[in-house]
């Protein structure tokens, strides 16, 4: 059976449209928006106290979060693929879990673990560690909703590149350390690059997990996209609205720019 | 030396090494051998360390090795698939083990150039593996294995990924680089052409284990049972007999298929059969026949004699086995 060119075509456009319609119209409409009264208009707006407050959090809980997830995430993913632990299939499904749960549940169970009535409430008693409405429950909360990304990325790479160049270094006389580092780690570079910008883009724009453990301080406790929700809805602030949200692609873009471009020069070393 | 001791490895209730007995001379080049599923990986893994035996002692130059990792057991492996570093290039690759022992750059550099000529890949130093042919690729594999000065090489179906063609050439040319390095050398492969082309030694493995270990001409000429002789090559069933094809006579006349009793005092009787079908194979001729007690048999005849006596098929020729091969009367000493 061959489709006509017409039929063919309609396709296309389809596609396009789909394309276009649910991902390209909004993003240049923020864009649109928050370039039409001038670029110092923009610059003002996200060099409030509050914004460069909210930024700096953001870029934190990145810094936090991104090295935890990528050691944990290499460590079980190679656990998954490469050594015979029991009950693998309780850990797949269980680094699976934040796919399935909604952020705001997330968010919810982590106020009944730490919160001051919670089981581990005693902690901030004990030690003034404050865990909900502080950093660390941010922290915790977007580690729980980016737990996957580097795992489910690095995982299949592993399974396909197989374990024969590993046995064929410990031929050679590489130890295991030696062997991770300059043969699977290089391998695995392109998976465990794509989670990185992955883990990097959900922890600058997770909401629901993060709103429910934050204080929402402006300037304190305001993550960029929590500034970008509070500006929109508390203070009806919407060019405000529009500048940090613009921001927060121009990160999310920046993210995968450089890990393009440092893959690059590794690659053509 | 590798001496390989009851050896014996289960996967699940599956019996993959059943006590095997096995010694590789220094020096030598041993191929083993059997059909598949037959545990020549199995085993051959279980020397280099990758698998661990569930009882049985492997010693290398004399020294236990049962307990120790592939990285201190002093061997170079080859694997089927060439198991190339991608991401390195081929001098990467082959300088690999000499840079994990933190040798100086000058030896390195030295060293591999030396190991690169060998292979003859030298001035494709820069490529990268998928840039190079499957041939190329396993001479690379044999330089990095080569590089660490192995006290044994061992190679699992260096050649099975390769065309037929390609796997001829580099046989040859591993024969001719283990005459000139010398370093013992143990081949897997399935391919008795290649077994008997290439090793001074057999070893024919079958479900496990060890059938016969000798030198290909033993092992052809006087193999201790039915599956070894089988493996080996061809062979038909002749007034119950067992011979190669090639040692079959056909002639038309009577006299001259008795006339070589001298050179076989132990030949069987002859049988006339009628032709079924002539087959020339290149430089061989393979005549299909039937017995007139019924039996089909296959002969196997040079051209210049399928040329003198110009068999077609539908006549009936005189046939006698010159070199029996019965399991029976083999000499015993050879069997293990
Ligand atoms: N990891 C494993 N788990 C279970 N069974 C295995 C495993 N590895 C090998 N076997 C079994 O052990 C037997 C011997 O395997 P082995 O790989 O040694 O065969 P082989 O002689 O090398 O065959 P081939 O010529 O096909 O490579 C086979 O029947 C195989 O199915
Ligand atoms: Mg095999």
């Amino acid at each position: 059976m061959r489709t006509s060119r017409r039929a063919t075509l309609t396709l296309r456009i389809l596609a396009l449209a789909y394309v276009v319609g649910l991902l390209a119209v909004p993003i240049l409409v923020i864009l649109y928006r928050t370039l039409e009264p001038g670029l110092g208009t923009y610059i003002d707006s996200i060099r409030t106290p509050a914004a460069i407050a909210a930024l700096n959090l953001s870029l934190l809980i990145v810094a936090i979060v991104v090295p935890l997830n990528v050691v944990f995430g290499v460590v079980t993913a190679l656990a998954l693929a490469r050594w015979r632990v029991p009950g693998r299939g309780l850990v797949q499904a269980i680094v699976d879990l934040p796919f399935a749960v909604s952020p705001i549940v997330v968010g919810v169970s982590l106020i009944m673990l730490w919160g001051t009535s919670g089981w581990f409430g005693g902690l901030e008693g004990s030690t003034g560690v404050k865990v909900i409405f502080g950093l660390p429950g941010m922290v915790i909360a977007t580690i729980f909703v980016t737990l996957p990304f580097v795992v489910r990325e690095v995982e299949p790479v592993l399974h396909e590149i197989g374990t024969e160049q590993e046995q064929a270094a410990a031929t050679l006389g590489a130890s295991h350390w030696q062997t991770f580092w300059r043969i699977t780690l290089p391998a695995i570079r392109w998976g465990l690059t794509y989670g990185v910008v992955l883990t990097v883009a959900r922890a600058l724009g997770e909401f629901g997990a993060v709103i429910m453990v934050s204080s929402g301080f402006p300037g304190v406790s305001q993550t960029l996209t929590l500034l970008v929700h509070s500006r929109y809805i508390d203070d009806h602030n919407t060019y405000g609205a529009y500048a940090a949200a613009t921001l927060l692609m121009g990160l999310a873009a920046a993210t995968l720019l450089l890990m393009t471009v440092l893959d690059r020069k590794k690659g053509s070393r | 030396m590798i001496t390989v001791s009851s050896a014996r490895k289960n996967y699940g209730d599956f019996l993959a090494l059943d006590d095997v007995e096995l010694e590789i001379p220094s020096g030598s080049l041993t191929a083993l051998l059997g059909p598949s599923g037959s545990g020549k990986s199995t085993l051959l893994r279980a020397i280099a360390g990758l698998e661990t035996l569930d009882a049985g002692v492997v010693c290398i130059a004399g020294v236990d090795v049962s307990r120790e990792p592939p990285q201190r057991r002093g061997i170079g492996f080859v694997f089927q698939h060439y198991a190339a570093f991608r991401h390195m290039t081929v001098r990467d690759n082959v300088a690999f083990g000499l840079t994990i022992r933190r040798r100086p750059k000058a030896e390195v550099r030295r060293k591999v150039d030396e190991l690169l000529e060998i292979v003859g890949l030298d001035g494709l130093q820069h490529r990268y593996p998928a840039q190079l042919s499957g041939g190329q690729r396993q001479r690379m594999a044999l330089a990095r294995a080569l590089a660490v000065d192995p006290q044994v090489l061992l190679l699992d179906e260096p050649f099975g990924a390769l065309d037929a063609t390609v796997r001829a050439d580099l046989r040859q040319w591993l024969r001719r680089l283990h005459d000139e390095v010398h370093v013992t050398t143990v081949l897997v492969t399935h391919d008795q052409q290649e077994a008997l082309d290439v090793a001074d030694r057999i070893a024919v493995l079958n479900k496990g284990r060890i059938e016969q270990v000798g030198d290909p001409v033993s092992l052809y000429e006087r193999p201790a049972n039915d599956f070894v002789m089988s493996f080996l090559g061809s062979v038909a069933r002749l007034a119950g007999h067992l011979v190669r094809p090639h040692d079959i006579v056909l002639d038309r006349d009577l006299a001259v298929v008795q006339r070589d009793d001298a050179r076989a005092p132990s030949s069987p009787g002859v049988v006339s059969a009628a032709i079924e079908r002539v087959v020339r194979l290149g430089f061989e001729v393979r005549v299909e026949l039937r017995a007139n007690t019924g039996e089909r048999f296959a002969a196997q005849i040079t051209r210049a004699e399928a040329d003198r006596q110009r068999f077609v098929a539908g006549e009936t020729v005189h046939a006698r086995a010159t070199r029996p091969l019965d399991a029976t009367d083999t000499d015993p000493s050879l069997a293990i």
